[in-house]
């Protein structure tokens, strides 16, 4: 089985995503951008399983589904509330985390 | 009875001080009366618990252990807790807990200053187990842990209650006697790794023969020992901390100082040091023995340029400490047994004199002997008994001290097989000399202080003579210092057959 | 022989050594040598006499004060009581059957006497009935025990035991008597007492002891009491200055005691055993060149104890006694402990030195001195006990050149009269400074006194007659059977020293007379001026402190008795009295010492028996005859000799002549003396004691109390302590320096270091958190593609 399209695909995608988180304005698209990284991680760990016979790969692979549902839900809520007292969703201008 | 005393009888004898002290620590000071109390029932059941114990002791194996009790304690370096007793421990554990019981009597009614009698009691409590455990036990961790343990107390004694000079004399005390026991450590550490893993002194004995160690370890272990033991005697020429400790010292602090304390270094030699490393000791005998011999001569000496009567007994004491050590130094029975009499002897006689020079410095507020004079006209019997003690001191024929002494030199003339007799004959004849030297210190001390008539600048004092709790502290001395000195077998009796185990080796 | 039994009998008691603490308080039990299981009471008890007086001393030191004689009844009890039982001993052991050996050797020598005619122990007794050799009665205690080696403590009694014990005891009943009267009123009356029980108890423990190691009790405990006897006013410096003096010369002399008794013990086969000792010395079963050592040494402590020269100084001085005591202990029975051990342990110096070789010995050398170095001294003393003193020294130079020139018993029974008169004259001398002088020894103050003092007078010249040396009286036989040995065993030097010292003392002895009791009192003379009366006595060397404060009514009595003392006496005993005789508690032991010393020669009669005179009946009865008979088989024993008995007569004759001419019909003209030349040398050699005690007091004792206690000590504090403070020290300030440079320096340097570099690390790395998530990410990310990147690198 070829093994190595499905990695490339995913570096290109793990590669895509991080781009957005690093350089998009807009909050949401930095959640979407995490989701299209967890999303290439996923796909390596399918395709390994595949490759392996292996099914821990697929419960992996539900499972990493299932906590990204749960970022996005509670990573979107945050967005929402910084849009709410900030007016904006620019990551850049928030920067209450330096302590 | 005698199961329990087989058991728990020395466990007691050595716990049951410090138990009191905590008592005594926890008792409120609100009434002195009551830590006073507590202290002394403390101490005197101590002393009922050594006397019961001993009087089940049997005295025709005096030469074996008894009332063993072997349980482990540390095991990762093989260290039990392992005590006995046999002739050579007795009559210092009988002293040091009898000492102990007259010291507080004697207290009574005046506390060193600072007052503070509720820590000289715990402090004397502490310092009496340290003291118990050493004659007792068989183990050389233990013994240093337990010979270790005296050193605080007095520490604290000399430096919290003594005279003007004490801080010096205090840390140069406890520093100095630091300093040998570290090199004392080491040897023991030595010999658990030369002589098979253990620190129990019975087997050491036993393993030190068999194991091969060369002749030249053997003798550096013993080197550490004795720089360990020869502190604490003190030999000369490691003496110096004694007299300023004695003379900073309160009392109490001296009497147990001379009693007991100076007995650890002396007993370390004839329980750990000789045994356990004979061929190294016949080495080092003829050193040790010239040693003593100059320690006779140079102490007595020191003692004549002396113008402070508490300084000088305690020269005195380095004289008296070196007969002891010349009769191990012959490492004959005759030279052994000498100096456990002495040791016993010398407990008795110059504790007494420190207490009658503590009591003339609590009446006189001085002890420089210029100013002093004519005691026996204002305070006869304190005179007397000082003059009691003085001719104690001088090897009187008929009181103890004289058994400590002439033995010594008997020994001398004939030390064991292969010393050099030559030179031990000469040692004799010098500490035959030191005799004279003894009596002209002592006398001339005698007639400086308490012959004469009384100086002009106490006219008009009155002068208390001996209060009654000084007599009940000092009879059991006194008594002591008669009944040894006329009937030395009952000395003789229980030291005899544990020397003649030790001196076996040596052919007598 | 039995001797040896008895001791080993003694030493059987591992068994018996009990079980508990019990068997440690049991006195071990009593053995009693096989032969002597049916000895009489008094002798196989012997120690009861000692133990008497022992009780005395603790009965008068705990309870004296409360008696109503302060103590004196205990004292006097006692001795009345040990004076009866030594009687009951004397006339035991002459009752004793002769032992089995006794009769064996008695039977021998008359056979050889028979054969050979020699001059051995027999024919000394030739055709009489054989000798009673008597076994001497042993018992022994183990002391204790080292090893295998038994220590006993036990009693040794013969002849010459008996001989002591009776001389002791009588002299010490006489001086307790005489005592009363002449301490009333003293301060320390009882203390007096009490030390005066001690000595008496440790001297009769000495005669009768077994052992050198019992001896030595008996000898230091007797120290002890003359310490404090002399020490008696210890107020006055001079007083305690004796007592010390007395102390350490004796003390000195027993260096070479105990080395003696030392060497003595290994070389005899560790026991202290006399009869053991002796016995092994004379088989030659210790070899002569440790006899020879044990012998010197052994002589340099009876030369301390018994005042030999140069260790004499010290007998003078005790003087500053109370009298009865100086009498007891400096005159008749302390001072001869030495000779009595040089006795005792005769066989050692027997070998030691060679006495049969007939050349002149250590001891004889050193007797021969001391008999005429003394004797020179005595003539310019002004005190009367002064003279005195040096005649004891004198006469225990004859018993210690008669031991050393083999009269042993010449020896012993020179020591039993010189007993009795010396105390004799001491005790007069007493009664003088009591009634005669007002508590002054100074000859000056006297004279005349024979009109009022006649008991005390006529006693003093029974004294003096046998001093002297006079036939009939008892010094007349001793000193000759010493002197006859001396002159036949080849002593020339011996004999010479001895008959010049017979003159001597003839000399000075009339010289004391005709100060003393001849001529006209001179007491008044000092009446005039108290005052300077007072000062003139405090400067006598045992002057009194008594006399700054009471010059008038008691010129101290002997310094200090109190004033209240001499109301006391009922006879007008007032400043301005003049002389008269003592009361009968003084005069009474006078007269009874003065019977003995008259009597007692005639105990050695050495002539055929003549009334109730036995001949040599000291010598078979009381004599230990173990040393005879050695002596005697050596032909070292030899019968009266009018050839040296008439030449020593007429010199102690011509003695006093000399002195007579002299001192009473000269009026003692010391212009001789004084006006320089040799004489005048001479008698300030004499004046000044040889040098002897500027040699010993001021050179040696000075500089070793001195500057040489001095040196040491500064030795200890500036060099041996300097080094443990040095040491303290440095380490103190190789700490403060560790402290600075090292810890503060460079491991506190490290720390603050690392804070230092953390600190400034983190200004640097706080500029990442910028609290930009994006920032944030990147940060992450790059981390990640590094340790990626490493791990692809490396794995």
């Amino acid at each position: 089985m070829l093994i190595n399209q499905f990695l490339i695909l995913a570096a290109f995608l793990f590669c895509a995503g991080a781009y957005g988180v690093m350089v998009r304005k807009n909050a949401v698209l930095v959640l979407m951008s995490i989701e299209l990284m967890i999303n290439s991680v996923n796909m390596n760990l399918i395709a390994f399983a595949l490759k392996n016979d292996n099914i821990i790969g697929h419960v992996f692979a539900l499972f990493v589904i299932a906590v990204a549902a749960a970022e996005v839900g509670v990573g979107l809520a945050i967005v929402l509330l910084i849009y709410r007292n900030r007016r904006s969703v620019d990551p850049g201008e928030v920067s209450e985390m330096k302590g | 009875m005698l199961d329990f005393l087989n058991g728990w009888g020395l466990t007691l004898i050595i716990f049951l001080p410090a138990l009191t002290a905590l008592v005594v620590m926890v008792t409120p000071n609100k009434d002195e009366e009551n830590v006073k109390i507590v202290g002394l029932i403390g101490a005197v059941a101590t002393l009922v618990v050594s006397i019961v114990t001993i009087s089940y002791f049997n005295f025709d194996r005096a030469g074996q252990a008894q009332f063993v009790v072997n349980r482990s304690w540390i095991d990762t370096i093989n260290s039990n807790y392992h005590v006995s007793l046999n002739g050579l421990g007795l009559p210092m554990l009988l002293l040091s807990n009898v000492v102990i019981v007259l010291c507080i009597i004697y207290s009574w009614n005046h506390w060193p200053e600072p007052h503070n009698p509720k820590a000289v009691l715990a402090l004397m409590l502490i310092l009496e187990t340290g003291m118990n455990g050493v004659f007792v036990a068989q183990d050389l961790i233990l013994f240093f842990v337990f010979f270790e343990l005296t050193l605080l107390p007095m520490y604290f004694l000399i430096g919290v209650w003594g005279g003007p000079n004490r801080q010096y004399a205090s840390i140069k005390f406890f520093l100095y006697t630091m300093f040998g026991s570290a090199f004392m450590l080491l040897g023991f550490l030595a010999l658990y790794f030369k002589a098979g893993r253990t620190f129990d002194i019975d087997q050491l004995i036993a393993n030190v023969q068999t194991a091969g160690i060369s002749s030249g370890t053997q003798s550096l272990i013993f080197g550490g020992i004795f720089l360990g033991f020869a502190v604490k005697v003190p030999m000369f020429p490691f003496h110096t901390w004694l007299p300023d400790a004695h003379t900073e010292a309160p009392t109490v602090g001296s009497v147990i100082l001379a009693a007991v304390l100076l007995k650890l270094g002396t007993f370390g030699f004839i329980k750990i040091a000789i045994p356990i490393l004979p061929d190294a000791a016949k080495d080092w005998a003829p050193f040790i023995g010239v040693l003593a011999a100059i320690g006779i001569i140079y102490g007595a000496l020191g003692c004549l340029a002396q113008t402070d009567m508490k300084r000088l007994i305690a020269f005195s004491s380095v004289a008296h400490m070196g007969y002891v050590m010349l009769g191990i130094s012959t490492l004959t029975s005759y030279g052994m047994n000498a100096a456990l009499f002495g040791m016993v002897a010398h407990g008795l006689i110059t504790g007494m004199l420190f207490f009658v020079a503590g009591s003339v410095k609590e009446r006189f507020h001085t002890l420089e002997i210029a100013r002093l004079g004519g005691l026996l006209e204002t305070m006869p019997r304190l005179g007397w008994v000082f003059g009691f003690a003085t001719m104690a001191s001088l090897g009187l024929p008929g009181l103890a001290g004289f058994w400590g002494e002439f033995p010594a030199i008997l020994s001398a003339y004939n030390p064991a097989e292969g010393l050099n007799v030559a030179l031990f004959r000469g040692l004799m004849i010098v500490a035959a000399v030191g005799t004279v030297f003894a009596a002209g210190y002592l006398l001339w001390l005698y007639q400086r202080t308490a012959f004469g008539t009384q100086k002009d600048e106490w006219k008009g004092h009155h002068f208390h003579d001996v209060l009654p709790n000084e007599w009940l502290a000092w009879a059991p001395f006194l008594a002591g210092i008669v009944v040894f000195g006329v009937w030395p077998r009952l000395m003789y009796s229980v030291t005899d057959p544990a020397v003649q185990v030790i001196t076996k080796v040596f052919g007598g | 022989m039995s001797v040896f039994s008895a001791f080993s009998a003694g030493g059987n008691f591992a068994s018996e050594f009990g079980l508990s603490t019990g068997g440690l308080l049991a006195a071990g039990g009593e053995t009693v040598a096989e032969h002597s299981s049916s000895a009489p009471w008094i002798l196989a008890h012997a120690w009861v006499l000692p133990a008497l007086m022992v009780a005395a001393f603790v009965a008068t030191l705990f309870f004296g004060k409360r008696m109503k004689f302060l103590g004196a009844e205990f004292g006097i009890v006692s001795s009345v009581a040990t004076m009866v039982l030594a009687i009951g001993g004397v006339i035991q052991w002459v009752r004793l059957a002769p032992g089995a050996h006794g009769e064996e050797v008695a039977k021998e020598e008359a056979m050889r006497a028979v054969g050979a005619g020699m001059r051995s122990f027999a024919a000394h007794f030739a055709g009489e009935e054989p000798i009673k050799l008597r076994d001497p009665i042993e018992r022994s205690v183990s002391w204790f025990r080292n090893g295998s080696v038994d220590i006993g403590l036990g009693i040794h009694v013969d002849g010459f035991t008996v001989a002591m014990l009776f001389t002791v005891a009588f002299i010490s009943l006489c001086v307790h008597v005489f005592s009363i009267e002449y301490l009333r009123g003293d301060k320390r009356f009882t203390h007096y007492f009490a030390a005066l029980n001690l000595f008496s108890g440790a001297m009769l423990w000495m005669v009768q002891t077994s052992t050198t190691l019992g001896l030595l009790f008996g000898w230091e405990l007797m120290g002890l009491c003359s310490f404090l006897l002399i020490g008696h006013w210890w107020e006055d410096k001079t007083n305690s200055d004796a007592a010390l003096k007395a102390f350490f010369t004796t003390r000195t002399g027993d260096i070479g005691l105990l080395i003696g008794i030392v060497i003595l013990f290994f070389a005899a086969g560790n026991t202290f055993d006399m009869a053991a000792i002796n016995e092994k010395a004379l088989n030659g079963g210790i070899n002569h060149a440790t006899l020879v050592v044990a012998a010197v040494a052994l002589f340099f402590g009876v030369m301390g104890k018994s005042a030999q020269f140069p260790l004499h100084t010290w007998l003078p001085d005790a003087m500053a006694g109370p009298t009865p005591a100086s009498s007891l202990i400096h005159a008749a029975t302390m001072v001869v402990a030495g000779v009595y051990l040089f006795a005792r342990l005769y066989g050692v110096f027997w070998q030691g030195f060679s006495i049969t070789s007939g050349g002149m010995n250590f001891g004889s050398w050193i007797g021969a001195i001391t008999i005429v170095s003394a004797a020179g001294l005595a003539f310019v003393q002004t005190d009367i006990k002064k003279v005195l003193a040096y005649s004891t020294v004198s006469q225990l130079g004859y018993m210690i050149l008669g031991l050393s020139v083999g009269a042993w018993v010449g020896a012993i029974f020179h020591l039993v009269t010189h007993a009795f008169f010396k105390a004799l004259l001491f005790q007069a001398s007493g009664s003088i400074a009591h009634s005669g002088s007002h508590h002054s020894f100074e000859m000056e103050r006297m004279g005349g006194l024979r009109k009022y003092m006649p008991i005390t007078y006529r006693t003093f010249f029974v004294g003096y007659l046998a001093l002297a040396g006079i036939p009939i009286f008892s010094g007349f036989w001793s000193k000759d059977e010493i002197l006859n040995a001396a002159d036949k065993n080849g002593f020339t030097l011996a004999f010479v020293a001895g008959s010049l010292g017979a003159f001597m003392t003839g000399c000075y002895m009339t010289r004391v007379m005709a100060k003393t009791f001849w001529g006209e009192n001179r007491l008044h003379l000092f009446h005039d001026d108290h005052d300077a009366h007072g000062a003139h006595a405090a400067a006598d060397d045992h002057g009194a402190a008594g006399h700054d404060t009471h010059a008038h009514d008691t010129h101290g009595h002997d310094a200090h008795a109190a004033a209240v003392a001499h109301d006391d006496h009922g006879d007008a005993h007032d400043a301005h009295a003049g002389p008269h005789e003592s009361p009968a508690l003084i005069t009474g032991p006078l007269v009874a010492l003065a019977v003995m010393a008259t009597f007692v020669g005639f105990a050695n009669w050495p002539f055929k028996d003549f009334l109730f005179l036995k001949r040599f009946w000291f010598e078979k009865n009381i004599a230990n005859i173990t040393f005879e008979e050695t002596i005697a088989a050596a032909g070292k024993v030899h019968p009266f000799d009018w050839g040296v008995a008439i030449p020593s007569i007429i010199l102690a004759v011509g003695g006093i002549a000399v002195g007579y001419w002299y001192n009473v019909v000269k009026q003692g003209d010391l212009g001789l003396v004084r006006r320089g030349g040799v004489f005048g040398l001479g008698h300030k050699v004499l004046k000044n004691k040889y040098y002897l005690d500027a040699l010993w007091t001021d050179l040696i004792i000075g500089s070793i109390k001195g500057p040489i206690a001095k040196m040491t000590y500064w030795f200890n504090q500036n060099v041996i302590d300097a080094v443990i403070d040095t040491a303290g020290r440095s380490a103190a300030a190789t700490g403060r320096g560790v402290y600075r440079y090292i810890d503060q320096g460079l491991v506190d340097g490290i720390v603050n270091g690392a804070g230092i570099s953390a600190s400034t690390g983190g200004g640097v790395l706080r500029k990442l958190q910028n609290g930009k998530v994006q920032a944030y990410a990147a940060t992450f990310l790059a981390a990640t593609g590094l340790i990626a990147f490493g791990l692809v690198l490396f794995l």
